[in-house]
Formats: C-alpha cells, sequence, structure tokens
C-alpha cells in the first residue's frame, strides 16, 4: 500500500469515527439481545423503536447498509480496505448493523456476480435500502446434504416458467416478501446440470408457507409449497439449467455468514459473563476451575478464528484465498459457536433452564442455546464442509 | 496491515526456503544427531547465515544489521521449522539480538550487536529453572558485592547453552519467587569463574544445557536494563521469543501434514488409496482447518509485536496456545496415519514429533499460555 493511501485510509479512518460518534444512537450500541432488535426491512415491517429507524435510515443514506456495494445500486462505493476500516469502527463502539437481510448476504452478491443489468437494477437498490425482503428455496424435504437431488420442477410454458414443488428449511419465509429458488428445468440432464435460479415475488398465486416448530420454541424456518407458479423466464439469474454454478458462489457467501456467528468478540468476555452466576474466588478468578479452562480455551479458538477471517478477507484482496476456504472457516465457525453456547449453559447453571419468565426474557439463553445446533447442519453440514476441504483444497480422491 | 505477506516477504522466505531446504533437510539434523556432533549445529550454514543478513535481521542497521521486523524473522523461524534445521538463530538472532536491543545502552549494543549480526557471536537466555515455564519463579539470587553482583543459582533448558559466548540471565535481586519486583537481567560470561555448564542431549536433538552459577562475580556493567524492574523487559523478550516459535511450529505442523496427505494419496490398502476413507479425509481436513487458523493467528501476533511489543501479550499468548495444540495434535495425527512406518527411526516423522514436543514446552506451553489470556480477560 503506497503512503498516500494509507494517508487518505487514516483520513477515512478519522471521518467515520466522527460520524458513527455523530449519528450512531446510544440505544444502538447495545448487543441485540432479541429478535427484535434486528432490523430485517421489507414490505410489512415496523420497526421495534425510533432508534433502530433513525439508525437505520442514516445508514441507508449514506450506502451503508451495503458498504462495498456500488453506488449506483444503492451501496457505498468503499474499498476492500476502507470496507474494513468501518467494520472495526462499528465495532469498537458496538454498533449494531443497520439491517440484517438475505438480501444482503446471499443474493446481493450473486446478483453483482450473475445478473444481468435489468435484474441488478431492479432488485439491488430494493435490498439496500431495506425495501424487500428475500428468502431462500434451496433444501427439499428430500434433498438437504445432496442438495442437487432436488426435485422441484419448473416447466416452460412460452414465456414463463411454472414451478411445482416444495422447499423446507426456508428461513423466516413467512415473512419475506421474494424468494431466490433452485428450480429443475431439465429433469433429463444428469443431476447438477438441470437447475436453474429463478426469483420470484411470494405474494404470486399458488406460494403458501407453513412455518416449522423448532426446538427452541421458534419458527425460524419455514415449509414452502409451490403449486402451478408462473413466474416470467426473465427472472431466471444466470444462465437456464447452469443454476448450480450461481447456488455455489451463493452458498460461499451463506457459509461465509454462518461462520462469522462464532466470532462475536465484542461485548463481555465470556468469563465474567460465566462470574455473574458461577462466583469468583477471592483472587477474582472464576469460582470453577474446569469451567475457566474451557472458557479461555475457547477464548484462544476465538480469537484465532478471528485472525483467520481478518486473514481470509485479506487473501481475498491480494488474489490468493482458495474458492473453497468458506467451508473451513462454516465448519470452525459453527463448531465454535456450539461450544460457546454449551459453555453459556454450563455457566448459567440453573438460571440458564427458565424458559418462560421476564427474568429469562423468556429463556433467550436456553432458547438461543438450541438454536446454535442449527448452525452446522444448515447451509452445508460440517461432514459435507469436511468433505469439500478434503476434495477440493487438499485434494484427497475419491467420490 | 493486511495478514498476508507483502511481496518482499515473500522473497525472503523464498531465499530462507532455497537455501534450508538444499543444505538443511531433515537429514542434516539425523546426522548431526546420529554422530553426537558436539556443536550440535553447522557452523558452516550459521556463516552463511550470517552472510544472508539472517543472523542479524532484528539487529538495526547501525550495528551491522537487517533491521527487519518480527514479522520477517517469523518467516525464517516458520522455514526452520520445516526442515527442523538445528540453527543458533532462535536463541542469538531473535531472542538474545531483541534483549540487547531493546535493554542495552549505547556500549553494550555497540559490543555485542555487530557480532551478533556477522555471526561470530553466540548468545542465550537464561530463564527457567523449574520443569515448567515460570519466569516471576525465578530464583537464581544476584546479591550487591563491591562494584558489581555474585549470582548464585541454576537454569535449565538453556538454548545452545553450551556453544554460548554469553548468557543473558533472569537473576532475582531483591523480593522473593513469584514477585514481579525485584527481577533483573545480566550478562554473563560462559567462561567466568563458578560457571559450570551441562550439555543435556534432548529428546529432539536441539541443543540444550542446565547451567549452574555458584558466586559469580559480574560488574556493574553487566546490568542489561534496569536493576529490579526487568520484569518488563523479560515480557517482550518472551513475548517475541514465543512469537518466533509459534511461526517455526506453523512451518512444523504445515509440513507433516503436507507429507501426510502426500502418503494418504499413495498408500494403498483394501485395494484403495486410503485417501479415499472418509474417516481419514475428515481427519485431514480438520487438521487442515486448525493449522490455517493458527497460522492466521501466528501472523497476528507477530504483526503485534512489530506495531508495539508491551501491547501484544495477548496476541501471543493465543499463536502460543494454538501453536502447540495445533502441532501436538498434527504430529500425532502424521504418525497416526503412516502406521508402522512412522513409529521407525528410519522415517522422518518422528524427529517432528520430538521437535513439536520441545517447542511446546520452550516459553510456555498451551496450558501457560490459556491461563495468560483468562487472567489479561480478568476472570
Amino acid at each position: 500500500m503506497s503512503v498516500t493511501e494509507n494517508v487518505d485510509l487514516e483520513q477515512f479512518r478519522n471521518e467515520t469515527r466522527a460520524w458513527l460518534e455523530a449519528n450512531c444512537p446510544p440505544e444502538m450500541r447495545k448487543p441485540a439481545t432479541s429478535d427484535a432488535d434486528v432490523f430485517w426491512g421489507g414490505r410489512n415491517t415496523k420497526f421495534a423503536s425510533e432508534p433502530q429507524r433513525i439508525w437505520f435510515e442514516r445508514m441507508r443514506d449514506k450506502g451503508w447498509t451495503v458498504p462495498d456495494w456500488p453506488r449506483e445500486y444503492g451501496g457505498g462505493g468503499l474499498s476492500a480496505a476502507e470496507h474494513k476500516v468501518l467494520r472495526a469502527e462499528m465495532a469498537k463502539i458496538g454498533a449494531r448493523p443497520p439491517l440484517s437481510s438475505f438480501g444482503i448476504w446471499m443474493l446481493g452478491p450473486a446478483l453483482l456476480k450473475y445478473g444481468n443489468d435489468a435484474q441488478k437494477k431492479e432488485h439491488l437498490p430494493k435490498i439496500a435500502a431495506g425495501l424487500i425482503r428475500w428468502c431462500q428455496g434451496y433444501s427439499e424435504p428430500n434433498a438437504g446434504s445432496d442438495l442437487a437431488s432436488l426435485q422441484t420442477r419448473a416447466e416452460s410454458d412460452g414465456d414463463d416458467f411454472v414451478i411445482t414443488g416444495s422447499k423446507i428449511w426456508t428461513s423466516y419465509a413467512n415473512y419475506a416478501d421474494w424468494i431466490f429458488c433452485l428450480v429443475r428445468t431439465d429433469s433429463a440432464a444428469k443431476k447438477h446440470d438441470g437447475i436453474s435460479f429463478i426469483l420470484f415475488d411470494m405474494t404470486s398465486k399458488g406460494v403458501t408457507t407453513k412455518p416449522i416448530l423448532l426446538i427452541s420454541g421458534y419458527s425460524p424456518f419455514c415449509e414452502t409449497f409451490f403449486d402451478g407458479v408462473r413466474v416470467p423466464k426473465s427472472h431466471v439469474v444466470g444462465t437456464v439449467n447452469r443454476g448450480w454454478d450461481v447456488a455455489k458462489y451463493l452458498l460461499q457467501h451463506e457459509r461465509a455468514m454462518i461462520s462469522g456467528m462464532g466470532e462475536r468478540g465484542v461485548g463481555r468476555p465470556l468469563g465474567q459473563i460465566a462470574a455473574d452466576s458461577v462466583g469468583s474466588d477471592a483472587q477474582g478468578k472464576l469460582d470453577d476451575s474446569m469451567l475457566r479452562g474451557r472458557i479461555a480455551s475457547f477464548d484462544v479458538d476465538e480469537a484465532a478464528l478471528a485472525a483467520c477471517a481478518e486473514r481470509a478477507v485479506d487473501l481475498a484482496k491480494a488474489g490468493q484465498a482458495h474458492p473453497a476456504f468458506s467451508s473451513a472457516m462454516k465448519y470452525y465457525g459453527t463448531e465454535l459457536n456450539k461450544r460457546r453456547y454449551e459453555i453459556l449453559m454450563s455457566a448459567g447453571g440453573v438460571d440458564a433452564l427458565e424458559w418462560e419468565s421476564e427474568r429469562s426474557r423468556q429463556g433467550a439463553r436456553p432458547r438461543a442455546w438450541l438454536r446454535t445446533k442449527a448452525n452446522s447442519i444448515e447451509g452445508g453440514t460440517t461432514e459435507v464442509m469436511l468433505g469439500i476441504v478434503a476434495k477440493r483444497i487438499l485434494d484427497l480422491p475419491g467420490a | 496491515m493486511a495478514l498476508v505477506l507483502t511481496e518482499e516477504q515473500s522473497m525472503l522466505r523464498d531465499s530462507a526456503r532455497g537455501l534450508i531446504s538444499d543444505k538443511a533437510p531433515v537429514s542434516h539434523l539425523r546426522s548431526l544427531r546420529d554422530s553426537k556432533d558436539p556443536t550440535g549445529f553447522s557452523k558452516e550454514l550459521w556463516h552463511s547465515f550470517a552472510e544472508m543478513g539472517f543472523a542479524g535481521l532484528l539487529v538495526p542497521e547501525e550495528f551491522g544489521g537487517s533491521g527487519l521486523g518480527f514479522m520477517e524473522a517469523g518467516v525464517v523461524m516458520e522455514e526452520i521449522g520445516r526442515t527442523l534445521m538445528p540453527s543458533p538463530f532462535l536463541a542469538t538472532s531473535v531472542v538474545a539480538a531483541s534483549a540487547l536491543n531493546r535493554g542495552g545502552n549505547a556500549a553494550q549494543k555497540s559490543e555485542y550487536l555487530p557480532k551478533i549480526s556477522n555471526g561470530s557471536l553466540l548468545a542465550t537466555l537464561a530463564v527457567d529453572e523449574g520443569a515448567k515455564h515460570r519466569p516471576l519463579q525465578t530464583n537464581l539470587q544476584a546479591v550487591r558485592a563491591g562494584n558489581g553482583f555474585k549470582l548464585s543459582g541454576a537454569k535449565a533448558l538453556v538454548v545452545d547453552g553450551h556453544v554460548a559466548d554469553l548468557f543473558i540471565a533472569a537473576a532475582r535481586t531483591s523480593g522473593s519467587a513469584g514477585e514481579r519486583e525485584g527481577l533483573t537481567l545480566f550478562l554473563v560470561n560462559p567462561q567466568a569463574k563458578g560457571v559450570s555448564i551441562e550439555r543435556t542431549i534432548m529428546v529432539d536433538a536441539h541443543n540444550a544445557a542446565r547451567i549452574e552459577l555458584a558466586n559469580v562475580e559480574v560488574n556493574a556493567d553487566s546490568v542489561l536494563g534496569e536493576v529490579d524492574q526487568g520484569a518488563a523487559l523479560l515480557d517482550g523478550v518472551l513475548d517475541i521469543g514465543r512469537g518466533a516459535v509459534a511461526a517455526e511450529m506453523v512451518g512444523l505442523s504445515e509440513e507433516v501434514f503436507n507429507r501426510t496427505v502426500e502418503h494418504l494419496k499413495n498408500r494403498k490398502q483394501f485395494g484403495k488409496l486410503i485417501g479415499e476413507f472418509q474417516a481419514l479425509q475428515h481427519r485431514a481436513a480438520e487438521l487442515y482447518v486448525d493449522i490455517e487458523i493458527t497460522r492466521a493467528a501466528t501472523m497476528k501476533a507477530l504483526q503485534a509485536l512489530d506495531t508495539d511489543v508491551a501491547k501484544a501479550a495477548s496476541s501471543v499468548a493465543v499463536a502460543k496456545a494454538r501453536a502447540g495444540t495445533t502441532a501436538t495434535r498434527a504430529v500425532q495425527e502424521g504418525v497416526q496415519m503412516h502406521g508402522g512406518m512412522g513409529m521407525t527411526d528410519q522415517f522422518d516423522i518422528g524427529f517432528f514429533m520430538k521437535r513439536a514436543r520441545v517447542c511446546e514446552e520452550l516459553f510456555g506451553d498451551a496450558n501457560y499460555h490459556t491461563e495468560q489470556l483468562a487472567r489479561a480477560r480478568g476472570y
């Protein structure tokens, strides 16, 4: 990096710090504690609070709901280095993301790479502005880890496809406005070769959703049914029957997002949270030496993973990243997050067992603990991730 | 600063790798061990290291060095780890050079640093006394006598101790074992009256010694840094050594891993390449991820040391703890997946297992550094 670039970056850092200081409401600098604290956008959305609205609108107006997207699509146009600075400055004050969305994390990157001009102009600005909430139609009852065996059919009829079939584990499908969906457009082709990636409105005739109650007592996922849903062929992203390329590219982003769940370094150290319930001895050490050791080992691994995530970004920027590395991060990040919650449950003891009470915020901790068990299943299981690392990175033999 | 090597650092890696893989493959260590070489390393290679500017890599240019940073030292250490090359680089060029450069006065620097740079002086830090690394437990006594001090006590795991021209010994000038206050670093001539040195042949066939000091007289000029206030200097120097050993362990882990993956791709059993078995594929994949994460943590620590040694402690603790567990896992998987061949002395993999065990103890093991992180985070 040249000296002038460094100077510019320092100036950007100072300006960003000052802007965040002036514009991020104090309420938005505390960690989100429930789903209501997360703003997802969409047609039917409501803000949980005034500070949430103010923070979202200010960030949206700067293009910082999607800081590294091009300005023409409502993004901030930041370079990778500037984006890193923004993330670091937001982390420093504990600023929440102003907008959470599968449009930002998953569809957007895929559209930027594979979408045509009309698709980008139509969809990206609405994602950036939080106007449309998206869901992902990938898994099916009989296509989980073996995703490419999916059976939802899209039959050609003039300028449209007519879609029939069902999806499962569709996150928040019951709240979503649009879906990006994998459908089979050629049932005679080999399983990876007959799939298309298509976008449609969830209010289309023939779409129904049914929430699935999970062990956490929440229903973040749905079953989604398509009964003769008519979708214009112009809604296919990329080439018809080449949707698997788009799907794989998007999965890399999904895995990067899920792996990020394991590295929430901000906030109070786990050891101090544990001290609230477990207590400390006269020297200030956690009053459970085995738990203290587990937490410390966790902290070592968490800090190391954070360094690895930082390095993964730097490698990508330098053009040295392996395309399958997100699978490595996904595996480790999700297993680490499960460890975090096992520790939190152990530290919380009896207090962490309450399911319904104000005191426990309606069982926030045990429900979150149970939710983490899906981390190593959704977006590709740990076993599938390890298989990808073994074959694509290590080049080990076999199917 | 990005966590990738710069072009200059990549060139440094290539030239270090070229020299080391050419002149000091694992067979070099094997022959030094088998011949019971009295020096324990190749003096000729050490001169090549000096000529290439590696011996004085961390020494400022005004003292004849290359004036490079800890990231660069880590690059060289990683290459050393790949072939297990016995070299004074760690003890002399990284640890002792840093101690002299950070703690030395003008006279001490100009006396010793140029000699380290040109490869003519070997120096080493003597800190551990008990079985485990506990720097604050330092109990070697330094009592004022006339214009100087008299030192009495014993040190263990003094790397290159039997060949060193200069000891940098941690001693207690006041207070008692366990206290930060009262530690002082001394420059001690190994030839001085009252010094006895026992070379200890170690499991990894690398140099180490036990030394005993019995009323060894040193003058006031032998104090490195300030009397009683040596703990901060020692912390920094140890963290530098820890970062370097972590880098060596990353190189060691990756080399063992590469050899193991090659084996999985070539060895056939039950009519199949054993690398086709999912049980082995998943273990290999997990180890790969462990090594990548540890590499990133180690680079982060070296970068933190380059930014400010005094603020690098937590990053260094993370790196050394991770490096210890990762290398331990890598060598165990390496032997296991090589099967019976992995157990033979004729095969190289055992050398990696032995060196990993020593690196794990050097400057504190994974438990020690995990404990340090817990303390730093206040629980």
